[in-house]
């Protein structure tokens, strides 16, 4: 076996998992309304193919897409489109996005096409990459990158990688799948060998879930010995526990030692990385036809009375996934507690709890805000301890300095753009100064003003070539006007000598009646 | 008198190098020009009393102009010209009008109004607006400036051409600054 590399930086983090990995993965009653928004996904937003008032089932397309970096997005449940029109969404904003209303029947049924039995051993490659993308399946640990767009890598693919590593303290939806569809995980990973053709499978799992790498490995056992030789080449590999080395290139680098380029894919060094989350959603697309209309969600947070992972459809509000997991809306209207999508470290903080559950959403953590009262950040000490700390090896301290004073080309040297925003910098910080907020807003500062960049640009070449048409048009007219008058001082001098000898004494006026007789008899 | 004759053909033969380089390095234009026109803002609205940025770039090289008559580009872009031309900082002409630090906005023209006078599609400066006579116009609003040349008085009709403000989405959402929390990064 492989020696495990390391990866530079990073930090060990309390993990509080048992809060939410000792039950099994609950259901949740079927909300009344379903919220889906129609960019669930890195890549372009979908159109909507339903219309208002029209009646839908569970896995029916609802939306979709031509662009090659998009997803189609279904419906979760049976029911009917009340609205399609603006609605708060899962970010740190609180800003309104296009999403489509279902109002569900509580029958949940699915659409006939889906949830059935498909013989998968017939499919070929391409219809099962077809199946993948039409099922909208997307990045579950967090980046939702569309699935599809990696499973046609233009060079050969050395090692699949199913990232099952979960770094992030408190979340545990990962471990839940991994331990209760283990044989899915398998099943998914032998269609992307199928796929994908690499020399070997890795399915990676930190050191702090043995549990997750047991289940995996008996799966592996039982598939052997039902004479399923596949499997030879998936290999279940422990690595230590260290945030973030879920992180996609941090993982590439724990496993095969290689580092992925800057503003580089993983294709490019030969491996391709995927969730198990993914796997799964794969598994359930190409044996079950099941569109990505559900996912695990952890639900935790030392105020939460039954923490737990649960089975969540796409667009249940978290208002109504929290009250599943005994927060009620009075607990929310008076603890008033912070609610943050995805983990401690990376999350978002969601504005209130009636936006709904997007395929992004891996985690709700519900925080009181009694407990922890940050205190003041003091000045930089220039420790260099986010430095030491940072996984992508770069220099938080001056790019801190140079986010404060917005310089903008000193932070593009600095590569601001390569910052994860994993928050090591942050935590390790004697000064408490947080790191990553400054890097957050120093990049969307930095976005902004390329844009207006940009725009300026495009504004200044249309008032070029504004400037540039009217002063054609007005060169063009003269010459019109020139050529005009060339043309009519050539006819007075030829119609000089035919009346000059007839009317000698004639006025201007009475020049041209003779010029246009003599035209027209001419004519 | 070899000193001199050494000395007086160096200086003959720097001459003509330095006279070739004039030649063949001939700079066209003037590189300021460019540079200051770089730094302002491109909405081409005329505020600052000259009929676009361009014009007002080659004012302020001429010393037709000071460096404060551009509102759009605000304090801050008034603070890159003093950067640029090594000038003080001066606070900005409100003869000019005002810098507004709300969200930008674009024209928008109410069709069931618009007589189709082809008046704005002549005065804007980028080629913002489509329309021809008697033809309902409109804004094409991903390249309007928002340099507010097609407003009334221009315009003959009331309420048909007016300001909006651009909607803000997730995608052109700022994180707010941490030095200032609680300031909306709406600006």
């Amino acid at each position: 076996m492989k020696k495990l590399a390391r990866f530079k930086g990073g930090i060990k983090l309390p993990g509080f998992k048992s809060l939410s990995n000792q039950a099994p993965i609950r259901n949740v009653v079927l909300p009344e309304k379903l919220i889906i928004p129609l960019r669930q996904h890195i890549g372009e937003a979908a159109t909507p193919v339903v219309e208002v008032g029209q009646g839908v089932l569970k896995g029916q397309l609802i939306a979709t897409s031509q662009a090659f970096i998009s997803a189609p997005i279904h419906a979760s449940s049976s029911g009917r489109v009340v609205e399609i029109g603006k609605h708060p969404v899962a970010h740190q904003s609180g800003l309104a996005e296009p999403c489509i209303v279902i109002e569900t029947d509580g029958n949940d049924t699915w659409h006939p096409d889906c949830h059935v039995d498909r013989p998968v051993e017939v499919l070929t490659s391409d219809a099962i990459r077809s199946t993948i993308k039409q099922a909208g399946i997307v990045g579950l640990g967090g980046a939702v990158f569309p699935s599809a767009a990696k499973l046609k890598p233009t060079r050969p693919i050395d090692t699949l990688i199913i990232n099952g590593v979960e770094c992030e303290p408190y979340i545990t939806c990962d471990d839940a799948v991994m331990r209760h569809y283990a044989n899915q995980v398998l099943e998914g990973v032998l269609i992307l060998r199928r796929l994908i053709d690499p020399v070997e499978a890795i399915i990676a799992v930190e050191d702090n879930k043995p549990e997750a790498i047991a289940a995996l490995e008996s799966a592996i056992d039982r598939f052997k010995s039902d004479n399923r030789g596949q499997v030879n080449t998936i290999r279940v590999v422990a690595v230590p526990t260290i945030f973030p080395a879920g992180g996609e290139k941090q993982l590439i680098k724990v496993l095969t030692n290689k580092e992925v380029p800057q503003h580089g894919l993983p294709y490019e060094v030969g491996v391709v990385c995927l969730n198990v989350g993914t796997t799964v959603a794969i598994y359930n697309a190409v044996f079950k036809a099941e569109p990505l209309v559900s996912r695990i969600v952890t639900v935790t947070g030392e105020a939460v009375p039954r923490p737990g992972n649960y089975k969540v459809l796409i667009g249940t509000p978290v208002e109504h996934l929290l009250g599943q997991a005994g927060v009620s809306n009075l607990d929310m209207a008076q603890l008033k507690p912070q609610l943050i999508m995805g983990g401690p470290m990376m999350g978002q903080t969601l504005p209130h709890a009636q936006v709904p559950i997007v395929k992004a959403a891996n985690c709700i953590l519900v925080k009181n805000y009694s407990k922890q009262v940050m205190p003041p950040s003091m000045p930089c000490i220039r420790c260099g301890a986010c430095a030491a700390a940072c996984p992508i090896q770069l220099l938080p301290q001056q790019l801190y300095w140079h986010a404060r004073g917005n310089h903008f080309e000193k932070l593009e040297h600095y590569h601001l753009a390569d910052c994860i925003e994993c928050g090591c910098c942050s935590v390790v910080c004697p000064s408490r100064i947080p790191l990553v907020q400054y890097f957050r807003y120093a990049k969307s500062e930095f976005r902004d003003h390329t844009i207006k960049a940009r725009f300026a640009d495009q504004s200044r070449v249309r008032m070029q070539a504004r400037e540039a048409r009217l002063e054609r048009i007005k060169r063009e007219q003269e010459g019109r006007k020139a050529r005009r008058r060339a043309e009519r001082k050539k006819k007075k001098a030829a119609d000089q000598p035919a009346t000059s000898t007839s009317h000698l004494d004639t006025t201007k006026s009475e020049e041209k009646k003779p010029a246009k007789t003599k035209q027209a008899s001419v004519g | 008198m070899i000193a001199v004759l050494i000395l007086g053909s160096l200086a003959l033969l720097f001459g003509l190098v330095l006279g070739y380089a004039a030649i063949r390095f001939k700079v066209e234009g003037d590189p300021i020009i460019d540079q200051i026109d770089a730094r302002l803002p491109q909405t081409q609205c005329g505020q600052c009393g000259f009929p676009g940025c361009r014009p007002y770039a080659e004012a302020i090289v001429n010393d037709q102009a000071e460096i404060n008559q551009c509102p759009p580009g605000g304090e801050a872009g008034m603070q890159a010209l003093a950067d640029l031309l090594g000038r003080d900082p001066l606070p900005l002409n409100p003869e000019n009008g005002v810098a507004d630090d709300g969200p930008p906005k674009v024209a928008i023209i109410n069709e069931r109004t618009c007589i189709g006078c082809t008046k704005c599609v002549q005065v804007c400066p980028v080629d913002a607006i489509a329309g021809a006579a008697r033809h309902i116009h409109t804004v094409l609003d991903r390249y309007c400036t928002g340099c507010e040349l097609c407003l009334p008085p221009l315009c003959p009709v009331e309420e048909c051409i007016v300001m909006v403000p651009v909607e803000q989405d997730i995608q052109s959402w700022k994180w707010p600054n941490p030095e200032k929390p609680g300031q909306s990064a709406a600006a």
